[in-house]
């Protein structure tokens, strides 16, 4: 395959054994390997075989979202093979693929990768589309970072949308930032899960003034908007699943040693100190106590006597 | 005048109230779960079923939550600390906390090189790396040069235009040819032993999740635990296709013991031979040892037999006896399985 990042070809071998022959070659390698803070994920969507008009449409519209198109023929629940190949050739961890036929039309399967192999894939029928171009009113820019919210308690209560909402979440949450522009966020993906159907929803943000520092919202509707219902699901087993949430401990923040916190917040401390000289301890001064100026010429005497012999 | 101050205040707080600028309060019955690091709401509540509500109600229905949802995030967000970016003039900048929502990693954890054979060693015996300048001096260029690689300290052994002959060396032979030879090895063993390391370093089964290659030997173990894993721990499992037949049950044989009365004369025999043993001063005949010890012998004498052969090259089609030796292999075969036999009886 040929990358154009990198500019030249690679054949996907076992990490270690195909030794770059350039830099650049070993750098690009580099990129790819497993890393304590992951990159960015990519996604592939997939224009299968035969898709239909509403089909394309969607997957065009969250291009203008996100990212690339493909066309390919490949039925992911069947065969993952071809998947897991485009995956690892292009180096995306997220796919979408849309397709069209009579038994399951308008059909589009979201899933995701773990080590290039497909961890989740959940397929999905559209009953209603509304395109980007048929609601007439000003977009937000491409890339805009969207806020995502999630109604309804069946994204909590059945595993299959609580994976979808999982998945939904790692497919359009764009790159995680240490700052945002307030006056920036433009643009809300509304999931809704009621009446055993999902409703996304795509509204377009209008800061209104209001009494007090924060502002009041009004939305307006932008699309793409889609009624969508669950069919097939692949789902990872629980102990792979697990293993992909491993965090790495090195990222883990150090527990720091002697500190404790009670239920109200409060930090405990504690604190190792040495062993007190009460003999230095002042006390209540009083005449009665105080050194004699020949007991202290003594005292004296006896301290820095051993000083002097030491620089003798 | 304090009264008037009161009665002034309350005035206009209820002329603000009566303003248009609308609220930003928001009911909800369960609070909602905020991951800011990724600008992400949960609502858990019942959303308002409407099966049979027209599009048109539907869509405004579902605005409206969906207002209500992003108020609260919105609040939420803007209750970040925040500065200006760029000075005074700028816009305002929320610093976002880190994402708390778990999602699975795209690849797995990375994994610490392991230790090559010579590391290991190096270990074992403490031996340290020892840091070396890349650079030393040149005495014949009177600078400093790398001590490697492009135009390296002393000049490169390769491009030498003379060598001169070791002192016990073959006239005849090519010294060139010889260094490139040796250096073209040297090259190789280092490959052989990347590879070598690197798969040593690959471990062997990386939990129970598809790899794209599997080896034999994994996919045969797979198999074992998939046939025990039933709820009669395989038992009425039936073998596949191809599968080659069960092994034999492992866990050694079961003690049988003679019945305490019976047989008279076969224990009276039993115990006679048993006391003749006791009393010979002779020691008992280790058949297995025997046959193992002329085994040996056998092989020492075939081993010295064909270091003679290979002394007298050529000679080989007249010496050699005709025959003898494959019975004296098959002889030897029957032999190697008796005792075998004697030790499982």
């Amino acid at each position: 395959m040929w990358d154009h990042d990198a500019g030249f070809w690679f054949e996907a071998k076992p990490s270690g054994l195909q030794k770059p022959k350039t830099k650049r070659a070993k750098r690009f390698l580099e990129k790819r390997e497993p890393k304590l803070t992951e990159n960015t994920k990519n996604a592939i969507l997939i224009k299968g075989g035969n898709a239909n008009l509403t089909v394309t449409e969607t997957l065009k519209d969250i291009v203008s979202i996100l990212l690339e198109i493909h066309k390919n023929i490949t039925r992911p629940f069947e065969d993952q093979t071809s998947l897991e190949f485009f995956s690892k050739k292009s180096d995306c961890s997220l796919f979408l693929f849309g397709s069209h036929n009579k038994k399951r039309p308008n059909n589009l399967i979201i899933g995701r990768m773990f080590d290039y192999h497909v961890l989740d894939m959940i397929e999905l029928g559209i009953e209603k589309f509304v395109s980007l171009k048929d609601i007439k009113n000003s977009k937000c820019p491409e890339g805009t970072k969207p806020m995502l919210i999630f109604a309804g308690d069946t994204f909590d209560l059945n595993e299959e949308y609580r994976r979808l909402k999982s998945l939904l979440i790692d497919f359009f949450r764009g790159p995680t930032v240490p700052t945002i522009r307030l006056a920036g966020l433009e643009y809300v993906l509304h999931f809704t899960a009621m009446d055993g159907k999902i409703y996304m929803r795509s509204y377009k943000v209008l800061l209104k003034k209001s009494r007090c520092k924060i502002p009041r919202i009004e939305l307006e509707e932008m699309g793409p908007s889609l009624d969508l219902v669950m069919r097939r699901t692949h789902l990872a087993s629980e102990d792979l699943y697990k293993l992909s949430l491993k965090q790495p401990k090195a990222l883990k923040p150090k527990k720091k040693k002697n500190i404790s916190h009670d239920v109200f917040g409060t930090s405990y401390g504690r604190i190792h100190m040495q062993k007190q000289d009460l003999s230095k301890l002042q006390t209540r001064k009083m005449k009665g106590l105080k050194k004699r100026p020949a007991a202290k010429m003594t005292e004296e005497d006896e301290g820095i006597s051993p000083k002097k012999l030491k620089s003798v | 005048m304090a009264a008037l101050c009161v009665e002034e205040l309350l005035a206009r707080a209820e002329q603000r109230a009566a303003e248009p600028h609308p609220s930003v309060a928001v009911e909800k019955e369960l609070e909602l779960e905020f991951d800011l690091g990724n600008l992400l709401a949960l609502d858990r509540n019942v959303p308002p079923s409407m099966p049979r509500a027209a599009g048109a109600q539907r869509e405004s229905r579902l605005r409206s939550l969906a207002r209500d949802n992003t108020q609260l995030l919105v609040a939420q967000l803007w209750g970040l600390p925040a500065e200006r970016a760029e000075g005074a003039t700028g816009p305002l900048v929320a610093q976002l906390p880190e994402p708390s929502y778990r999602l699975p990693r795209e690849k797995p954890l990375p994994r610490p090189r392991p230790p090559t054979r010579w590391e290991q060693f190096a270990r074992l015996k403490g031996i340290r790396r020892r840091k070396r300048t890349s650079l030393v001096w040149d005495e014949a260029a009177k600078q400093w040069r790398r001590r490697w690689g492009y135009e390296r300290a002393g000049g490169d052994p390769a491009r030498d235009w003379l060598i001169e002959v070791p002192a016990g060396a073959d006239p005849n032979e090519d010294q060139f040819a010889k260094r490139l030879r040796e250096k073209r090895e040297k090259v190789a063993r280092n490959e052989f032993n990347r590879l070598r390391n690197i798969a040593r370093g690959a471990l062997p089964g990386r939990g129970l999740h598809p790899t794209g290659h599997q080896s034999r030997a994994e996919l045969g173990r797979a198999t074992q635990v998939a046939r025990v894993s039933t709820a009669s721990l395989g038992r009425f499992q039936p073998r596949l296709p191809k599968e080659p037949p069960a092994p034999p049950p492992r866990g050694g044989k079961k003690r049988h013991f003679e019945p305490l009365l019976g047989d008279l004369a076969a224990e009276r025999s039993r115990q006679l031979e048993l006391l003749r043993g006791l009393g010979s001063k002779k020691p008992p005949l280790d058949l297995t040892r025997a046959v193992n010890k002329q085994l040996r012998e056998e092989d020492a004498q075939a081993a010295a037999d064909k270091g003679k052969k290979r002394g007298q090259r050529g000679k080989r089609g007249r010496q050699r006896p005709g025959g003898g030796k494959g019975k004296k292999g098959g002889a030897r075969r029957q032999q190697q399985r008796r005792p075998a036999g004697r030790k499982r009886s």
